[in-house]
This record gives structure tokens, sequence and C-alpha cells, in this order.
């Protein structure tokens, strides 16, 4: 029985992040590198990958030494070992992929801000135990990079007319290319909000309608009676 | 040299706009641009933190990262940190006044990513220290620019009815985009022949 509310407990870490706390769609947190380097899809996984890295050895050594950092100043050793895996992080894309190394630019070293992963050390790593800190890690980086892949393929399919490099619509497509420039960025992730905006807002109605509905039909019901007899008089 | 300078200091301003180009900054851009006055002290409050991490930028990397670059990251972050605590303990003692404007917008803005990224992009870009200040002015000139712009929209916009599906992030996202849009038209200013 303990093991199977464990589990439970487990899987709701983990799955959190993917949706329902989704770090770009619904907490709309760092956005610098979820906007700045998703002109492709191939670069918003890429940086989610090295988001994935950095995010999960981070939470590893924070939950691990997490009694042994002094409170007045865990900001600044989250950020010191947050730095550490970001420089290792830079180096190995320098070192085995070049090409993307190229194109992701500053935004690798930049990944030290991201507010996600300090975040996520203040809010839960820092407060529990390794394991599952490891899985809320896990699931908020795949969840980051889940965010970051869509954004990038949208802007590629309709700024570039590809995805992965593959040509989609042959050469009479004509390319929307504001949407791999800068724009994009902001018009792309406004627009995907808005659109779960409105799937939001439109489940809210349903649910109340639904409700008003159920009301009528008991309100109804109680009522019958009455109608029944002021037929009968 | 004069040109140079003008040069950096209108690229960085305007063509490559820190928040509208490199996406830097966005947080102080979302979070505290829905009066112009605010905007404006959060603005001056960053041209602040640009100098002086453009100063300890160059410092940095002339006198102490030629012999450990891979420390380059944590000094960075560490180094402009304290160096921004420091100077606001100072005014706070000297110019009550100036941290009164300044002051509860400085602990926020010390490592955003416009911090960093200025710093980084001076170092990619080789510049002395002359070169770094003119490039922090710019990209704090362009950071205000950018807030206040977004401020006196946003304030508008208090005034008219918004569908409640579009208003907040969404609608903020999108007047962005169309800002960004905006500034893409500097790019021909200076044609680059």
């Amino acid at each position: 029985m303990k093991n199977f509310e464990e589990a439970a407990r487990y899987h709701e870490e983990f799955i959190k992040g993917l949706w329902k706390e989704n770090p770009v769609f619904v907490a709309v947190l760092g956005m610098c590198p979820a906007l700045a380097v998703t002109n492709t899809a191939i670069n918003g996984l890429a940086m989610g990958g090295a988001t994935l890295f950095v995010l999960t050895f981070s939470s590893l050594l924070v939950s691990s030494f997490r009694r042994y950092i002094p409170k007045e100043v865990r900001i600044t050793t989250f950020v010191i070992i947050i730095a550490t895996f970001v420089t290792i992080v830079d180096f190995l894309l320098q070192a085995f992929l070049p090409a993307i190394h190229k194109e992701l630019g500053a935004f690798v070293a930049l990944i030290v801000v991201n507010c996600l992963i300090l975040g996520r050390q203040e809010a839960f790593s820092f407060k529990n135990p390794i394991r599952l800190a490891m899985v809320d890690a896990l699931g908020m980086a795949l969840g980051f990079t889940f965010a970051l892949f869509c954004l990038g393929a949208i802007r590629e399919i309709l700024g570039n007319g590809s995805l992965f490099g593959v040509s989609l619509f042959g050469p009479s497509f004509e390319p929307w290319i504001v949407m791999i420039l800068p724009p994009g960025g902001f018009l792309s992730l406004g627009f995907l909000l808005l659109f779960f905006n409105w799937l939001k807002q439109r489940k809210e109605q349903k649910q109340s309608l639904v409700y008003l509905a159920d009301t009528v039909a008991e309100v109804a019901e109680k009522n019958e009676g009455i109608i029944y007899l002021k037929r009968g008089v | 040299m004069a040109a140079d300078l003008l040069w950096i200091f209108i690229s960085a301003m305007i063509i490559n706009n820190f928040t509208l180009y490199y996406f830097l900054g966005l947080c102080p851009f979302f979070g505290v641009s829905d009066r112009i006055s605010t905007a404006l002290r959060m603005g001056m409050a960053n041209v602040f933190v640009l100098l002086i991490t453009a100063f300890c930028a160059w410092f940095l990397n002339t006198y102490v990262l030629s012999h450990a670059p891979y420390l380059r990251l944590i000094s960075f972050i560490i180094v402009i940190a304290s160096t921004v605590q420091f100077v606001e303990m100072a005014i706070k003692k000297m110019s009550p006044v100036l941290f009164k404007a300044l002051g509860i917008f400085l602990p926020l803005i010390t490592t955003n990513c416009a911090i960093l990224g200025l710093a980084l992009f001076a170092t990619n870009k080789g510049y002395g220290l002359l070169e770094g200040l003119v490039y922090a002015l710019g990209a704090g000139g362009g950071l205000t620019l950018a807030l206040v712009i977004m401020a006196g929209i946003r304030e508008e916009s208090k005034l008219l009815e918004i569908p409640k599906v579009i208003e907040g992030t969404a609608l903020n996202l999108i007047i962005a985009g169309i800002l960004s849009m905006a500034f893409m038209g500097f790019a021909g200013l200076f044609s680059t022949s």
C-alpha cells in the first residue's frame, strides 16, 4: 500500500511538469531561451537537451547537499552549482556538436539565468529527497523541451516550410520569413497561449453549462409535483 | 574612432535591441511595464547596472580570465552581483534620493539575462573598456526605450475593452511581437557595405 502511494507521488511530480505546470506554456518561465533559439525544431530540441542536463544534475547536487547548505547563502550556492554545469554543457556542445553550439551562441551560457532552473532548486530540490527531486527535474525539463520543440517546429514549418531541415511543401510554398526572425518568436508563443486560453475558457463554459442544465433539471424535478397539483386544480 | 563608438551605440540601442531582438531582460519587460514612470526608473536602473557590468567584464577579461577561461561564467555572475550590491550600499549612504528612485529595482536585476548577456556579448566581440561602456549605454538605452514604449501601450490598453481570452501574457507577447517587427525596420538604417 505504501509503495503504491509512493509510486503515485512520483508519477504526479513527474507528470505535472509535462502539461499541468508546463514551465513555458503555463508558468511562462525561461522565456529568453524559449524565444531566442527556437527558430528551428532542432535548435529547440538542443536547447531543451542542454537545459535538461543542467537542471537534472543541479537538482541532484542541491538535493544531496541540502542539509549542508546554509540557508542564508543558498541562492548563491545554487547559482554556482548551476554555472558549473552550464560551463560543462557549453564545453561538451563545443566539442561534440560544434555546428549546434555555433547556432545557439551565447544562449548556451545564458542557461545560467534561466529562472526555471533556479526556481526548481529553490521551490523543490532544496526541500525534497534526491529521488523525488530528480523526478521533478526530469519532468520539468522534459516539459520545457517539449514546449521548445513545439515552438521551434511551428516557426520552422511556417517560416521555412520545412521540419528538421526536410522540405514539406515543395517549391511552390512561399515561406513566412518573419516567423524565423525575432518577431515570430513573440507572435507564435503569444498565439499559442491565446489558443490554450481559448481551450480553457471553452472547457469552463461547457462545465458551467452542464452545471446549469443539471440545476434546471433538478429544480424541474422538484417542482413537478407542484405543477401537477396546479393542473389538478 | 568616434564613428565606431556611435555605430556600437546605435546598433545596440535600436537595430539589435536587447529586448526585442535578443529576447534578453524579458522578465522586467513584461513584469514592470504597466506604468511609464515605473518603466522609466526600471530602465535607468538597468543602464546603471549594465555600466557596472561592462566595467567588471572588461576588468575580469583583461586581468583575471586570461589564465582561466573556464571560470568565465561563474566569475562573471559572482563579481557582477557583488559589485552591484556594493555600489548599492554606497549609493544608499551617499545619495538617498537616487537610492529611492532606483533602489528597489537593483536586487531584481543584478543577474537577469540582459546583464549576463551584455557581459558575454562584449567578451565575444572583444570590446575594450571604452567600447564596452558605450555598448552598455546603448543596450541600456534600448532596454529603456522598449520598456517605455511597452508601458505606454499598456497604459492606453487599460482603457480598452479587451476580450477576456487574450488578456495577460498572450496580449503582451503579441504586442511585443508587433513592436519587434517595427524595430526590424531599423535594420536598413546603415547599409553594411
